[in-house]
């Protein structure tokens, strides 16, 4: 019997032998996650719900991403109720100054391929670039998930994405997925999954592939799914098995919408404000000045992405009223741009480099802005207020647009 | 009956509230700031009993929890819209605000109209005029009656959920 990739999934996860999209399962939960922003309200409800313990610590990974370097009073006592809780229930996935939670946690190896993973994100539908199924709760579920490792879902239906042929240079796949959040809408995919297949994104890096499932949600999607290759079992570091391979959506299982697109036809476009669905080709923006560029973040943070912004930033200096930000999206991301000469080929072209964490992308700190500012800037929101007052335009692009527009002190395409 | 807060379409939880407030200790301290960059006189408006309805895609944007808590806080009886966005519509069920869908409601009326709401028969009524709302599905609107997911739990904890329901 056909089957959707996420129907594979869920059944394979639930023990049974085939669901179908709209069912209500409970699944067996693999791995979750929980931020600093929201460990103190988890706590609380894990706690006021009666738990004494935690179903299975091993699973539970805590990460301080939003909140590092603690930029107000609020941010340390978070810090410090994360610390109590960890020490508490036994956890040992505890990672406090490593990263963006959505890089380390396929970048650390706690999720693999039909895996089923929750976090306290929307962003959590990350996760999907290795093919597991990933997707954003609030703390109270979290809470009941920490005390019984189980949640319902409804297994959702699945819009798939069929991309063929060959990117232009100045094209990304971050340029990819604003396309497609512009052509279904910021509701276009709400409760469903969203599937990628064809020669073009079997062709792409596992970082590439992020980027598309990190902004999955923006599109309301539950969850973005890529099929596990070889590139999937290198990044995660496990032996590509017929588990992997036969997690994938049959061509002739009941999709609700089949999108296809040529490779060809992408250009470079950009988010306008401030909302992530209103999408205009860089071209037609040429004209606009910019006081700021942001390049990082979990949605195009990765070693490929700066290295792309130093390849077009090298020997140049970006406008001299123009701030640039880069934030790589994890430490073991730093340390290689640090080792391979990518850092210092931004820092010369004027860059302020920061620790890797959430920052500016969730506008508490590292380079809010103000009244009739504009950025270009590489992470997955331009809502209204999100870096700083809410008369700040945010344009979203990818790591190439950025760059360029960070030297020409507009906005201009790679 | 209750007032109606009408809002656009795409209202994302950083408009309901805003990142700079999550860290407040409690919903009480948050509530003030509720849809700030929106209408600041709202929090002051609000009445308990009123009602938020709006276009679609209600609550779009991150997981945050504290977008339905504040709203119920600050008394909202229940929001309206034609459509609502997965995270916050889970939230909303799992802490006990009703949100209902209706695709009817928002374009036949105005801010500030007084309406009726009946959950049970799934009717909200403004200005002499009737609009059937779809009903939650029983799993979710057993969690709403119930007061939310802890309360839920609590009930059903003998209560072993396995395999397709």
């Amino acid at each position: 019997m056909a089957q959707t990739f996420i129907e594979k999934l869920i059944a394979r996860n639930i023990g049974a032998d085939s669901v179908r999209a709209g069912n209500i399962v409970t699944v067996n939960v693999d791995r979750v996650m929980i931020h600093d922003i929201f460990i103190p309200f988890a706590a609380a409800k894990f706690e006021e719900m009666g738990f004494t313990k935690l179903w299975d610590p091993d699973k539970v990974v805590l990460i301080n991403d939003h909140l590092v370097p603690a930029s107000q009073t609020d941010d340390t006592r978070h810090l410090r109720v994360g610390n109590e809780f960890a020490e508490k229930y036994g956890m040992t996935h505890v990672h406090r100054s490593d990263g963006i939670c959505h890089q380390l946690m396929t970048e650390a190896g706690y999720v693999k391929p039909g895996d089923v993973v929750f976090g306290t994100d929307s962003h959590t539908t990350t996760y999907g670039c290795v093919g597991a199924f990933s997707t954003g709760i609030g703390y109270t579920e979290m809470a009941s998930i920490l005390g019984t490792g189980k949640l319902w879902v409804k297994v959702p239906e699945t819009i798939r994405v069929k991309i063929t042929g060959k990117l232009a240079p100045n094209v990304t796949s971050k340029d990819i997925i604003l396309t497609l959040i512009g052509d279904l809408g910021a509701d276009g995919a709400t409760y469903k999954a969203l599937e990628f297949v064809g020669d073009t994104v079997e062709d792409m890096s596992i970082a590439s592939r992020m980027t598309i499932s990190n902004m999955a949600i923006e599109a309301g999607a539950k969850c973005a799914l890529f099929k596990a290759d070889e590139k999937t079992a290198e990044y995660c570091q496990i032996p590509l098995t017929e588990k992997e391979l036969s997690l994938y959506g049959d061509e002739d299982a009941s999709y609700c919408q089949v999108i296809e697109y040529q490779a060809e036809d992408f250009v470079p476009v950009l988010a306008c404000p401030s909302q992530v669905d209103k999408i205009r080709p860089a071209e037609e923006l040429q004209d606009i000045t910019i006081d700021q560029v942001f390049i990082g973040s979990c949605t195009n943070g990765r070693l490929e992405d700066l290295m792309a912004a130093a390849q077009i930033l090298k020997g140049k200096k970006v406008a001299p009223f123009v701030k640039l930000i880069v934030t790589p999206a994890s430490r073991k991301i730093y340390q290689e741009a640090a080792a391979n000469g990518t850092l210092q080929i931004l820092a010369e072209a004027g860059a302020m480099i920061t620790h890797p964490a959430c920052g500016l992308c969730c506008g508490r700190a590292g380079g809010i802005l103000t009244d009739g500012e504009r950025i270009v800037a590489t992470n997955n929101r331009n809502f209204l207020g999100r870096m700083g007052t809410n008369k700040v335009e945010i344009y979203l692009a990818s790591p190439k647009t950025a760059a360029a527009s960070a030297v020409a002190g507009k906005i201009v395409s790679a | 009956m209750g007032k109606i807060f009408r809002f656009h379409k795409d209202v994302d939880t950083d408009q309901i509230i805003a990142s700079q407030y999550l860290l407040y200790p409690d919903i009480e301290e948050m509530k003030v700031h509720t849809f700030e960059s929106l209408d600041k006189t709202f929090a002051e408006r609000v009445q308990p009993g009123d009602f938020v309805v709006a276009d679609e895609n209600f609550g779009c944007g991150s997981s945050r929890e504290q977008a339905p808590s504040v709203l119920k806080a600050l008394g909202v009886k229940a929001v309206i819209a034609k459509s609502f966005a997965r995270i916050f519509y889970r939230n909303a069920i799992n802490i006990g605000l009703p949100v209902i869908v209706c695709k009817d409601l928002y374009d036949h009326v105005q801010d500030g109209d007084e309406m009726e709401l009946d959950m049970s028969a799934g009717v909200a009524v403004v200005d002499g005029a009737e609009y059937a709302c779809t009903k939650l599905p029983e799993y979710m609107q057993g969690i709403l009656d119930q007061g939310g997911l802890i309360a839920s739990l609590n009930v059903e904890a003998d209560d072993e959920k396995e395999g397709v329901r």
